[in-house]
């Protein structure tokens, strides 16, 4: 069994459009949330959404590798590109190794719309555009990044709900570890228009606290209604150990630990069973107690029930421990199929620099996040060993514990 | 619309979607080979002809096209049939 370990990362997020700014984000307890008066117009209940600027990518891309790019994709080719810098990975040593691609997306809204209301129109499928059904398939984002990056390797997207990010890390530290594969770019993408949320936007499960946005996501708080939406992309770059070794990549951390499961039981209301199973399964993998787990970053949504449940799963674990945990979401918002990965990368990024993100807007507990130590304020800590944790529809789970290389 | 006109809205669309520079705009070049269109393009053209010019080329007539000239004498046909 090889050992994997991440050697890259690169992020596009409402709380930075690289390393550097998202680092200086988390540290300060920085939102990224604010207020759409289109959504309100559109029909929406809240108009409160992650904002992210699309990127320019003319005259960095060709029309070809641009015209098939859906808007998350355009945010992955971004996360991308940074992380294959800081991997030291060149199109050379793609176009010799065999590197693949898992990426998490779960939704296509903007584009099949757009092809629906030209064809409404014109009543002619010929005038939709080739760009068209590239964007459209859920499978758009490794669907171009291959393409574009000329790759070699497996090639698939990963769709679990809010746990597509995660998962997508999760199997392709599987394959690793079993030696199919040297090399994988992984992570999470995920699309923030107006039209890829109002159906979700439509069982009232998003935060109406209008008048003050950066208030409105407040995981584990007494007095939060509900999550905020947001997206953009996240990429980590993982490999073999001795890969890493051989090509003398930076060595970030090591992926040690992988637990999934399943609730089996409502299709959007968590339960604590099943979230307790992936969590167990991620030790049992990673070959550690419960106790040497130092930060949990939380699923943690701001739904009323779903950051009770996970508390509660928590707490059935790591009760004794206590390890520190926040949920960065109350900065981010949900960055739903991004967020798995996203949250790697801000984990990361707190090991590297001994420090804790902030659970902003904790201001009063409830009955279960009362028996877990959340980090309100930033804290100055080591960690050495961080476990993340993504839950989606459909009571899919996916648990990832990295820990630091010294 | 003049012709000189027609093939002005050409060329601005062309340099404008396909990325080309104006330089490479000879009346007796090839249009796929200095536009560098394959099959996808070519969708994309259609397109394009249609939001300028409000009328659907059909796949076959490109077979009789193989310069600009060639191009700008289709385009500007269809325009007078209409």
């Amino acid at each position: 069994m090889n050992r994997v370990v991440i050697t890259g990362m690169g992020i596009y997020s409402t709380i930075g459009k690289n390393l550097d700014e998202v680092r200086d984000s988390l540290y300060y307890g920085k939102s990224g949330i604010g207020f759409d008066q289109e959504r309100k117009d559109f029909g929406y209940r809240s108009g409160l959404t992650g904002v992210l600027d699309r990127p320019v990518l003319k005259g960095i891309l060709d029309r070809r590798a641009r015209i098939g790019l859906a808007e998350q994709g355009e945010y992955a080719y971004i996360s991308t590109i940074e992380a294959l810098k800081n991997a030291k990975l060149d199109q050379d040593y793609l176009d010799r190794n065999e590197v693949g691609i898992l990426f998490g997306n779960d939704s296509c809204a903007e584009p099949v719309i757009k092809a629906i209301d030209i064809l409404r129109e014109k009543k002619d499928t010929t005038l939709v555009g080739s760009g068209s059904i590239f964007q459209s398939m859920n499978s758009t984002v490794t669907m171009n990044l291959s393409v574009i990056f000329k790759l070699k390797g497996i090639n698939l997207t990963i769709s679990g709900a809010c746990a597509s990010g995660s998962h997508a890390i999760g199997l392709g530290y599987l394959l690793i570890k079993q030696g199919l594969q040297d090399c994988i770019i992984c992570g999470g993408a995920q699309e923030i228009n107006l039209y890829s949320m109002g159906s979700f936007d439509g069982l009232s499960a998003f935060s109406i606290c209008e008048s003050e946005p950066t208030k409105a996501s407040r995981p584990f708080d007494r007095d939060r209604d509900g999550l905020v939406p947001s997206g953009g992309a996240a990429t980590v770059i993982i490999e073999s150990y001795e890969s890493a070794k051989r090509r003398g990549a930076p060595i970030l951390g090591e992926i040690i630990g992988y637990g999934f499961s399943s609730n089996g039981d409502h299709i959007s209301v968590p339960n604590v069973e099943g979230p307790v199973r992936a969590l167990k399964k991620s030790l049992v993998d990673a070959g550690i107690k419960a106790s040497e787990i130092d930060y949990i970053n939380a699923h943690a949504t701001s739904t009323p029930v779903g950051d009770s449940n996970e508390a509660s799963a928590i707490n059935t674990l790591f009760g004794e421990s206590k390890p520190f945990v926040s949920s960065t979401k109350s900065m981010t918002g949900h960055e739903m199929w991004m967020a798995g990965a996203s949250e790697i990368i801000y984990s990361m990024l707190m090991m590297k620099d001994s420090f804790i993100a902030p659970n902003i807007n904790f201001e009063n507990p409830d009955e279960f996040s009362a028996k877990l130590n959340i980090a309100s304020k930033t804290v100055n800590a080591n960690i050495d060993t961080f476990l993340s944790n993504s839950f989606g529809f459909g009571g899919t789970n996916s648990s990832l514990i990295v820990k630091k290389i010294k | 619309m003049q012709n000189e006109e027609i093939i002005k809205k050409i060329n601005g669309f062309l340099v404008e979607e396909f990325e080309i520079e104006e330089e490479q705009i000879v009346p007796e070049a090839n249009l796929m080979q200095t536009l560098d269109l394959d099959s996808l393009d070519l969708v994309d053209l259609v397109v394009i002809i249609e939001n300028n010019f409000g009328f659907k080329v059909k796949g076959e007539d490109f077979a009789g096209i193989k310069t600009f000239q060639d191009f700008y004498d289709y385009i500007i046909n269809r325009i007078n049939q209409n």
